[in-house]
């Protein structure tokens, strides 16, 4: 006879599960008691939803499924904004939750809630397990739903009842399960890709727009590959960073709202678009009716509802990225630079309108990204907050490698990074974790101290500190006549915070300080928080406003002589 | 713009029923009608929903429905040659006399039947597409329609059998 708890451990060991991000409460006590002996690592977090955040960091970072374990009602409540943020951007999260005992649902009982009721809209799948036998079928259906097909969170609510009911071996359902309505389209057809190719060989003016689906089906090599065969150049989503090095001669950088102007001229003048895992949402698209308005567009997703949703597809593939990449270098008869003039426009912008970089002997969070970087030799993973300090990081920070990129994209949930780099450490122990916040973002997980305390996670925090909310105040600047409405925040000791929880800092107010001061944390054995005093009303540009065609940027940077990119 | 009859096959499991009608609800999409049941497999349940749109809005629907994983198979009923019908009950006000034999008339021309008499109402029980349904209840709005419940549309695919 086993119970249920014991079936659940057992069943999540079977999916090669090493970690839980949890937190404890009453109906989760059968599963708590199971963990105190079982050989499965967990990690008590101070808050549920940096369980979820730091399950989702550890998924983006590794590429596996994080599981995140919650109690009834409030603790299951509390991973709503973390299953929505993984929803958004389509990472593998399997969350447990406790339930009420089955007598009692329905019956408003104390800490429960209609969990799976809740997360319908925000989660790829969920179940509410009624039998102990059951449980090993869902944790596997919920693990294959979760990270196979466009990656998705699942939920898993376990009543009390059954977590405590005995079943015999032999009646626990082992079966594999069947999933009749699941079943994803992983090659693309070949005559779409044919016609892809060919598309391809024609257009004088290609681009490539690659997104979050390329880390996720891990097809950055391949899609470095095509775009070098045909001399493609290739501008990628704030999901997509990391798909192609930064310094790679045919990337572009970022697109959309605060992408690199060459980015956004290269979307406007380009006939023929190649998105790849990407999904024209409107951060990137702006004004939908002027987004690559002259383009032939082929679209390759792995979830068919994403062709055709915002814009018309000429050339739709469903598939895997990674396989359809590959099967389009492998398909391929005649490869070559069919665009020469059209690189050489792009070059042209490139150098003409770089990112804006001031050296005027202040403090600029342009000059901290670029100085980390530079360190870490574009190395690390440097995980973002949401917010001014996430655009910065992710316009300036040269990257390298998929995964090595974390950030809240299509949710833009706040508290989201510094958790999930508790998770990304668990995943990456090897590398140097940078947590890249604001001062507004970081004060809403800063309980995490503790947990990273606790556990002597050697996270090196960043604060781009400016005592704003600072994103909310650059719109208040440019669209609401500086009426800064409810977005200053009077300074936090931080260093004294962290100081109080037994982790190091130093706060930095002169540009002269910045060098030193990083390397004397990512020197550091052990986590470590730096407060940067950046200016005040320093604001992210380019811009594009809210609704304008991508072209339509404001406070584009004119270069001073000699000045590089 | 025209109405789409969409029949839905999905797992016979709780809460599937909102899962659809969520999904509907979340993405905008109007619902003129919704029928649901079981079918010929005992584990699974036939929904059919009638929606109007476009055919990007319909292709989208269409689309998002297949992304639920209790969803099986999707098919567009209006694509193909089909038959539809609805049934309604109609509440009567019939005085006994001349209005009560007049509804009885009226019945009879749509061939509803009479399902129950009362000393001042008739329950008529009508079937046929929601044109009929609409005709029945115009002509007999004047004697007074106290209570109206139609099930929504329901349909097949006319020859062989489609939605498996």
């Amino acid at each position: 006879m086993k119970s249920g708890a014991a079936i659940l451990i057992e069943s999540l060991k079977d999916e090669g599960v090493e970690i839980i991000f949890g937190y404890p409460g009453g109906s989760v006590l059968p599963i708590y008691d199971e963990l105190y002996h079982a050989n499965l690592k967990h990690i008590l977090v101070r808050h549920e939803q940096a369980a979820i955040h730091a399950a989702d960091g550890y998924a983006r970072a590794s590429g596996k499924v994080g599981v995140c374990l919650a109690t009834s009602g409030p603790g299951a409540c509390n991973l709503i904004s973390g299953l929505a943020t993984s929803n958004m951007d389509s990472t593998p999260v399997v969350a447990l939750t406790g339930q009420v005992p089955t007598g009692l649902l329905g019956n408003d009982a104390f800490q429960e809630s209609d969990i799976t009721g809740i997360t319908m809209p925000i989660t790829k799948h969920n179940y509410l397990v009624k039998n102990a036998k059951d449980i090993k079928i869902t944790v596997r259906s919920a693990f294959y739903i979760a990270g196979t097909g466009r990656n998705g969170p699942v939920l898993v609510d376990l009543p009390k009842d059954v977590l405590t009911g005995r079943v015999a071996d032999s009646e626990i359902d082992r079966s594999e399960p069947e999933l009749r309505g699941y079943k994803p389209t992983l090659k693309g057809h070949p005559r779409q890709i044919k016609k892809a190719l060919n598309a391809i060989c024609e257009a004088k003016q290609p681009l490539i727009y690659a997104g979050g689906g390329v880390i996720t089906a891990g097809a950055s090599e391949e899609l470095v590959k095509l775009a070098e065969l045909f001399c493609l150049p290739v501008t990628t989503t704030l999901m997509g960073l990391g798909a192609i090095p930064t310094n790679h001669p045919l990337n572009l950088g970022m697109l959309g709202m605060h992408g690199t102007e060459y980015a956004n001229y290269a979307v406007s003048g380009c006939d023929l678009l190649i998105a790849v895992g990407a999904r024209f949402d409107d951060r990137v698209t702006g004004k939908l009716s002027h987004f690559a308005s002259h383009a032939k567009i082929i679209h390759i997703d792995i979830d068919p509802a994403e062709i055709g949703k915002n814009v018309p597809v000429d050339i739709p593939i469903v598939g895997d990225a990674k396989s359809v990449l590959t099967d389009m270098i492998g398909m391929a008869e005649k490869t070559g630079c069919f665009c020469e003039p059209w690189l050489d426009q792009v070059k042209a912008w490139r150098k003409n309108h770089p990112l804006r970089q001031i050296t005027d002997g202040k403090l600029h969070p342009q000059h901290i990204i670029r100085k980390l970087s530079e360190i870490l030799d574009g190395g690390g993973i440097i995980v973002s907050e949401v917010g001014q300090n996430q655009m910065w990081a992710a316009q300036h920070y040269s990257f390298k490698n998929p995964r090595q990129w974390i950030s809240s994209g299509g949710l833009g949930t706040m508290g989201f990074g510094f958790p999930a780099a508790i998770g990304a450490w668990f995943a990456k122990p090897e590398e140097t974790i940078v947590v890249i916040a604001g001062d507004g973002s970081f004060q809403m997980n800063i309980q995490e101290l503790a947990t990273v305390a606790q556990y002597n996670i050697p996270v090196k925090i960043i604060i781009l500190n400016n005592m704003y909310l600072g994103m909310v105040r650059q719109w208040q600047e440019l669209f609401y006549e500086k009426r800064y409405s409810y977005t200053e925040m009077p300074s936090v000791n931080f260093v004294g915070i962290a100081k109080a929880y037994g982790i190091e800092g130093m706060q930095i107010d002169s540009v002269e300080n910045v060098e030193e001061a990083l390397r004397t944390a990512i020197n550091y054995d052990g986590p470590y928080l730096l407060d940067f005093r950046i200016e005040r009303e320093e604001n992210v540009f380019p811009m594009v406003p809210a609704g304008a065609a991508i072209s339509d940027m404001i406070g584009k940077h004119i270069p001073n002589e000699g000045e590089e990119q | 713009m025209k109405p789409h009859i969409i029949s839905v096959l999905v797992e016979n499991k709780p809460g599937v029923l909102s899962r659809v009608s969520g999904l509907f609800s979340r993405r905008g999409y109007n619902i003129e009608s919704l029928a649901v049941g079981t079918c010929e497999t005992p584990d699974m349940s036939r929904i059919t929903i009638v929606v109007i749109g476009d055919d990007m809005h319909i292709e989208q629907v269409k689309k998002q429905l297949n992304k639920l994983i209790d969803v099986i198979k999707i098919i567009d009923i209006t694509e193909k040659e089909h038959v539809s019908r609805e049934l309604a009950l109609i509440k009567v006000h019939a005085e006994p006399g001349s209005p009560r034999s007049e509804v009885m008339q009226i019945a009879d021309i749509f061939r509803a039947k009479i399902i129950d008499v009362g000393a001042q109402t008739l329950v008529l029980e009508i079937t046929g597409d929601s044109e009929k349904i609409q005709a029945i209840e115009t002509l007999l709005r004047p004697y007074g329609v106290l209570e109206l419940v139609r099930t929504g549309r329901i349909a097949l695919h006319r020859g062989a059998p489609s939605v498996k």
